[in-house]
């Protein structure tokens, strides 16, 4: 068989082969996280606008709920999505049957979603070790680290005992994902608790060793959670979805090993013109630098993959999320290494431009990517023919590109107008601007932030009720999705 | 499984032969404008390397061929923008106040300056441009002061503030008249407080309050009502209220009082900017 198997096609037999039971709460689970965090995300968007909604709580103020859509956005629905669908890719490029099966499936549901949920429900409590994404306190790390340990084992030990003679490219971004995460994880949490009792604990790890720890491990968590784990979600999906062969091989090899070994590095940037010496700030911009052709290779391959099957883009809305989410990638991959510049750095630096870089990322890259890879794994887990309807995932990919595109340049206005405003002097050498009036010219661009955040969760909620209905079976009589283009081309 | 290569239909490359779940690759060379750029920026990394501070030793780092260091750069930008200022500043040291409103190069660069410090380190409180927020950040825009409208007094304030740990911090503390007045002199009392500033509801028991008024507050608060800013003592009778005008706000004020507190600033901002600050304030609307 030379392309991609559909659902229907696969026998009875191949389906008991592999445990994807487990990996149907998976997929559930995910989507819940996914709405949780886009909808904080839309309640804290509108506490910047509006500060009455902090609601005049501790535990509903934005500081608070901050951390709580970071996390449930990265770790609940990005990490979910990241589990199950490399549970489901390795099985199947392994033709190999989960190492653990569906019981340590299970285990890893309910472990991860465990430390969720004691991370979240600590922040809002003010339970926190206040260092970015990784805000959880020494116990839930400690129980974090032992769930990843059981997922490195499942995987990897699914890796070893595969029947295919070469390990797919995808695997190799799950398994540097895994592993790399472990060690950061580990390293940027190394804490003395004050009490065995006690949630509180002091870092390792002081002054600017402390900062760059952070930073190694805040950016290799975008690098190689956000990145590494993703691509490995894009190089099975995209092609499966598009039925094409992967456009190069020879580029996933070089990329892979150029992104693994030059993200690294690239920590430093995000602590330019801070007591950090200028040696290390220099290493982390060029590393930076250097990043930005290894990254684009895994945008070439995605993209790429569809040479000779462009039309499917007209007809497939579930590949248009996929192949669009690459173009995010590319977009974002681009802009950091732009950012990381020193001088660029000057200007961009603690603005709403980084809100805005972080989230072309994650709302147009990961969350599509995992839309798209949902869109496919739903029918594929519950044995269904096709999707509920074609129509509603061409609808929420409209509204939340839509809202993507709202969010990110209301980001990119608002922020360079900030970084300006900073650093405007008059002719007298005095400010220009106090830091109010900067608050005060970025409150309409705080609103339409707010407003493209709502669309992206309205779309959000229509994929629920549309793999909703497909799991109970349903099917809406529609016709195929048809191109815009050709829609409103005129005749002749 | 054997590798076996063939042809890909649509774009006529090769494939590896490899096949997993379905997935083929193909055996595209990597494409050459993406190689060169790769190139072109390890390139550049190496030598923007060589240029700036960059590489790692036991005792030290590479010092880069350019010399560049950005602490010093930063030392210089300061230096500079003193010294851009340094006339101004040295003119505002050695005037006195009136000496700088005489001054109109001094003045602009005071109102200027003061403005900006302003909008930093007061605004937070007394509100932008000085309008004040309720419940105890008076409003600078009008010509009420609670402790001297001249520039001498608002220089005093702002630069040794009111009520804090400073030596020269302006003080003093209102009774809590709850205890010392019941219930009914408490309520004629805030009534003939009202009568001050407007017509009150009650005149009746306004004018029973005259008495409890004459013997408790006039002393300070003075007998028409017209306040004491050696005291920092409000002034009643032009109906501008610290903490609110209603009758309950009054009354509560008069059982319990309330006290602002503002911090010294002259430590903190220095000598120029506070005259700076005084200048600024003087000007917006109010001053004495």
């Amino acid at each position: 068989m030379a392309q991609g198997a559909t659902a229907t096609a696969e026998t009875a037999d191949s389906r008991t082969r592999y445990c994807e039971e487990t990996l149907r709460l998976f997929v559930i689970i995910t989507m819940i996280w996914g709405i949780a965090a886009f909808a904080l995300g839309v309640l804290i968007a509108f506490q910047l606008a509006f500060p009455v909604m902090n609601l005049g709580f501790a535990e509903t103020t934005f500081g608070r709920l901050r951390p709580l859509h970071t996390s449930a956005a990265i770790f609940g629905f990005g990490g979910n999505a990241l589990i199950v669908t490399s549970l489901h890719v390795v099985q199947r490029t392994c033709k190999a049957r989960l190492v653990g099966g569906e019981e340590g499936a299970m285990f890893l549901l309910l472990g991860y979603n465990a430390f969720l949920l004691m991370a979240g429900v600590g922040y809002m409590f003010g339970i926190t070790q206040s260092k970015e994404y990784a805000e959880p306190e020494w116990f839930a790390s400690i129980w974090l680290t032992i769930v990843w340990v059981v997922y490195l084992i499942i995987f990897m030990g699914t890796v070893m005992k595969r029947e295919e003679p070469h390990i797919y490219v995808a695997n190799w971004f799950f398994l540097a994902f895994i592993i790399t995460i472990a060690m950061l994880h580990i390293v940027n949490n190394l804490a003395v608790p004050v009490s065995i009792y006690g949630s509180f604990s002091y870092s390792l790890f002081s002054g600017v060793q402390s900062a760059i720890i952070q930073w190694w491990y805040g950016h290799n968590a975008v690098g190689f959670f956000l990145t590494a784990g993703f691509l490995g979600m894009m190089y099975y999906y995209i092609p499966k979805r598009a039925q094409r062969p992967v456009y190069s091989y020879r580029l996933s090899i070089i990329h892979f090993w150029a992104l693994i070994f030059l993200y690294i590095w690239a920590g430093p940037h995000h602590l330019h013109y801070t007591s950090l010496p200028d040696w290390t700030q220099t290493l982390g911009m060029v590393f930076s630098i250097m990043l930005w052709m290894p990254s684009w290779g895994g945008m070439i391959n995605g993209i790429m993959t569809l040479s000779g099957a462009w039309d499917k883009l007209r007809t497939d809305p579930v590949l248009r999320f996929l192949v669009v989410s690459v173009a995010f990638y590319g977009i974002a991959t681009f802009e950091g290494p732009v950012m990381s510049i020193r001088s660029v750095n000057a200007l961009s630096h603690y603005t709403d431009w980084t809100v805005g870089h972080v989230h072309s990322g994650a709302l147009g890259w990961v969350a599509f990517v995992t839309f798209g890879a949902l869109y496919f794994l739903v029918p594929y887990l519950w044995n269904r023919k096709e999707l509920y309807s074609l129509k509603l995932v061409n609808y929420h990919f409209w509204i939340a590109t839509i809202g993507i595109v709202l969010y990110i340049t209301a980001m990119w206005i608002s922020g360079i107008m900030q970084g300006l405003m900073w650093r405007s002097y008059d002719e007298l050498g005095f400010l220009q601007y106090s830091f109010v009036e900067t608050v005060e010219a970025m409150h309409p661009f705080y609103v339409i932030r707010a407003m493209g955040g709502v669309l992206f969760l309205i779309g959000a909620l229509m994929m629920a009720y549309n793999l909703v209905r497909t799991i109970r079976g349903d099917v809406r009589q529609e016709e195929a999705v048809r191109p815009m283009a050709t829609a409103t081309r005129p005749a002749g | 499984m054997p590798t076996k290569k063939e042809k890909d239909d649509l774009t006529g490359q090769e494939t590896t032969g490899h096949e997993w779940d379905g997935i083929e690759e193909l055996n595209n060379p990597l494409p050459k404008w993406w190689l060169y750029v790769f190139y072109a920026s390890i390139v550049w990394a190496v030598g923007y390397m060589l240029l700036f501070p960059a590489i790692p030793s036991l005792t030290g780092y590479t010092k880069g061929l350019l010399g560049w260091e950005r602490r010093a750069i930063v030392e210089q930008d300061i230096r500079q923008a003193r010294a851009a200022q340094a006339t101004y500043l040295d003119g505002i040291r050695e005037t006195d106040l009136s000496g700088i409103m005489g001054d109109p190069d001094l003045l602009n660069f005071s109102l200027r300056g003061g403005e900006a410090v302003f909008a930093d380190n007061c605004a937070a409180c007394h509100g932008q441009g000085g309008a004040g927020r309720p419940g105890g950040y008076p409003a600078l825009v009008d010509d009420n002061w609670l402790w001297g409208g001249d520039l001498e007094n608002i220089h005093h304030t702002i630069a040794y503030g009111v009520r804090n740990e400073h030596s020269d911090s302006r003080s003093s503390q209102m009774p809590a008249f709850g205890g010392m007045l019941d219930r009914d002199e408490l309520r004629s009392v805030t009534e003939y407080v009202i009568s001050l500033a407007r017509e009150p509801e009650d005149a009746e028991l306004a004018e029973a309050g005259r008495e409890v008024y004459a013997t408790q507050c006039a002393a300070c608060h003075g007998d028409d009502g017209g306040g004491m800013t050696q005291l920092g003592a409000p002034t009643l009778n032009n109906d501008i209220w610290l903490y609110g005008g209603e009758r309950g706000e009054i009354s509560r004020q008069i059982a319990n009082p309330r006290h602002g507190v503002m911090p010294p600033w002259e430590e903190r901002l220095g000598e120029e900017m506070v005259k700076m600050l005084t200048v600024y304030v003087h000007a917006l609307g109010g001053g004495e």
